[in-house]
């Protein structure tokens, strides 16, 4: 691994992120690297290297899906909901779990960008282009499965605020229509962010393209970027301004979603914690998603030097502290249900960990809490496997919970003569695994036609890093 | 006709900045590969002002937020919720917040393409040769020909003598 090899160099310069880490530590760059080489390895990636046999296999196995997603939002038009698993009792099934859970992991990317950027967190300039993305294409994803949850999808657009015959507006005191607009102008704000940010580095790949039409596209997207100082200068001040709006943007909108139950009166559901909760939970599975996304990646690319090891370990402590807030956060549901005196509130906790679902709310508990807390000894951390396997038991924890949340409570209403269980149809499943081949499969391009890692932010690393020219 | 001096390092190039300064020249610009700390301080750029801008627009985000509400759920269509306030001005601070953000991110990037003047699909600088290194690992000084103490050969030596890679020149 070269990057480690490089750590031997003694004048290895220290670095806002390399504060509070302990001994000799790998830098985020190799020192050998110059601007060319780094700017070779992420664009080669792009312009010179033909797609693998197993790109075009992985791209099949998500179109597969892909169609998969949309055959079974098809049928859901044409049948209804009475195909899904859902009853009269447990109206939300997995739609709305579903929903949480992307809307979660798109909300990771442009909080861990912004975050990271606004701390000055060096390492983040090798993550933060397809944690973007990943925004991105989960958020859309996510705004989806409102739509073809209601009963009537095609009258979806009663949300939206436009003179209409019947003379009736939205009506504006309901979480379901911040929903609207908090995923309105997260999928704005988040392309704007992302595309801002790629700008320069479709210029370099419109310099470097050899074909007519990739200069022709890469030139169209870059806008006719020139690197003029004026232009940086206005860059610098655009990006940053959207990093710190980015974060309480990001605290918005997943807050919406944890309203979204919250503002109901159901045990489980009306908690003052919700808001909160949700925004790490979302920060946590993020940040999971970006690592089972970022072994890969690294790996297909050969973006070795870029994606280091010291990556890896950082996103760990980051997941072992996520791990210990969501503890902490089950706790204070579980205190809350008993201090209230409740017995809604205390019947609905002891059915989590004894009633009908009980076997996912511990599966749950080992993944999204116990899992992570490998991390805190060293050599976990550097251990690219470990890390890979935990960031997938994350993933899954983290739906376990919104699904658990969904129908944990819907089960076990205030009525015990309307309590029924939830049990998943084949066209459930089949739209879970349907959204995400097509997430993967989007990836996939993505990795073919755009930069995966910020070039001029590595470049901008390299000088910092003292490796120069 | 437009000069441009060709450095291979960051502080070569600010090197050269503060000295075509030190010899009077005024209408200069650099061309980098990604964001040079002090690049902007070392040309004079004014700092921009663009986040007055994007404060504006959100001010302006918000403002329409908000009244769009009020309009809308308490003198267009008034809507009894449970017995709630029709003006329920912190039920409506989401959708508000909403709009400032769209409204800055909206604005903001506009006013960048506006003052960047992009797009702009085609410069005369793109015709340099060389100049695509501008975009990957090469730093240029822009020394505009309509600069008051532009002359084409006087300029040429100055530049020659910072010592650069190469000195190159647009044809118009």
């Amino acid at each position: 691994m070269s990057a480690a090899a490089a750590s031997s160099d003694a004048s290895s310069s220290g670095s806002p992120g390399d504060s509070g880490t302990e001994g000799h530590l790998p830098p985020f760059v190799d020192r050998r690297d110059g601007y060319a080489s780094v700017t070779k390895e992420v664009s080669d990636a792009v312009l010179e290297r033909r797609p693998g046999r197993l790109w075009w296999l992985l791209l099949a196995f998500g179109g597969a899906l892909t169609l998969l997603m949309l055959v079974s939002i098809a049928w859901l038009f044409y049948a209804g909901v009475g195909i899904w698993g859902v009853n009269t009792e447990v109206v939300w099934g997995f739609a709305i779990a579903n929903y949480v859970w992307w809307i979660g992991i798109g909300n990771a990317g442009t909080l861990i960008s912004s975050l990271l950027l606004l701390t000055r967190q060096k390492w983040r300039s090798s993550i933060n282009r397809f944690a973007e993305a990943m925004t991105l294409f989960a958020a859309a994803i996510a705004g989806v499965f409102p739509i073809i949850h209601l009963g009537r999808p095609y009258l979806f657009y009663w949300l939206i605020p436009y003179p209409d015959v019947m003379e009736a507006w939205p009506q504006f005191k309901s979480p379901l229509v911040w929903d609207l607009w908090a995923i309105l102008s997260y999928l704005i704000f988040s392309l704007l962010f992302w595309y801002t940010g790629a700008i320069p580095d479709f210029a370099t790949l419109r310099d470097r393209a050899k074909g007519r039409i990739a200069q022709l596209a890469y030139g169209s997207l870059a806008l006719g970027w020139r690197g003029s100082a004026h232009h940086w200068a206005r860059y610098e001040r655009y990006y940053w301004a959207m990093a710190a709006m980015g974060v309480p943007l990001v605290v918005s909108v997943h807050s919406v979603v944890g309203l979204d139950f919250a503002a109901s009166l159901m045990p489980g559901w009306a908690e003052t914690v919700f808001p909160p909760y949700f925004v790490v939970g979302a920060m946590f599975s993020g940040f999971a998603m970006v690592v089972t996304l970022a072994v890969p990646i690294r790996h297909a690319l050969g973006l070795h030097d870029l994606i280091t090891p010291r990556h890896f370990e950082a996103m760990a402590k980051i997941m072992v502290l996520g791990a210990t807030v969501m503890g902490w956060s089950y706790l204070i549901e579980w205190f809350a249900a008993w201090y209230s005196g409740d017995i809604y509130e205390r019947g609905l906790v002891v059915y989590e960990f004894v009633g009908d679902y009980w076997p996912l709310y511990w599966i749950m508990l080992f993944c999204n809490v116990l899992a992570s807390q490998v991390f805190w000894f060293r050599p976990a951390r550097y251990s690219i496997a470990l890390i890979f396997v935990v960031s997938i038991l994350v993933n899954l924890g983290m739906w376990l919970e919104r699904l658990l949340i969904v129908i944990n409570t819907l089960s076990h209403g205030f009525l015990p003569a309307n309590w029924q269980t939830y049990a998943p149809t084949f066209w459930d499943v089949a739209l879970l695994l349907g959204t995400l081949g097509f997430f993967f499969t989007l990836f996939l391009l993505l990795a073919r036609f755009v930069p995966v890692v910020s070039m001029h932010e590595m470049r901008e690393l390299v000088r910092e890093e003292g490796a120069g020219r | 006709m437009t000069l441009l001096a060709e450095f291979a390092a960051a502080d070569d190039l600010l090197d050269a900045i503060k000295r075509a300064r030190g010899a009077g020249y005024s209408r200069l610009d650099a061309l980098a590969p990604f964001a040079v700390s002090g690049l902007a301080e070392a040309l004079g750029i004014r700092p921009s002002r663009l986040r007055v801008v994007m404060f504006a627009c959100g001010a302006i985000g918000a403002a329409a937020g908000f009244f769009l509400q009020v309009w809308m759920n308490a003198i267009d269509y008034p809507l009894n919720t449970g017995g709630r306030p029709l003006v329920a001005w912190q039920a409506f601070m989401l959708v508000t917040f909403e709009f400032a953000v769209l409204g800055a991110a909206v604005g903001g990037f506009v006013a960048l393409l506006w003052r960047t003047g992009l797009p702009r699909l085609h410069d005369p600088l793109f015709a340099v040769s060389g100049i695509e290194r501008a975009s990957q690992d090469r730093f240029f000084l822009v020394v505009d020909g309509g600069d008051p103490k532009f002359e084409p050969e006087g300029t040429r030596a100055f530049l020659e003598a910072l010592r650069p890679i190469a000195v190159r020149e647009t044809s118009t």
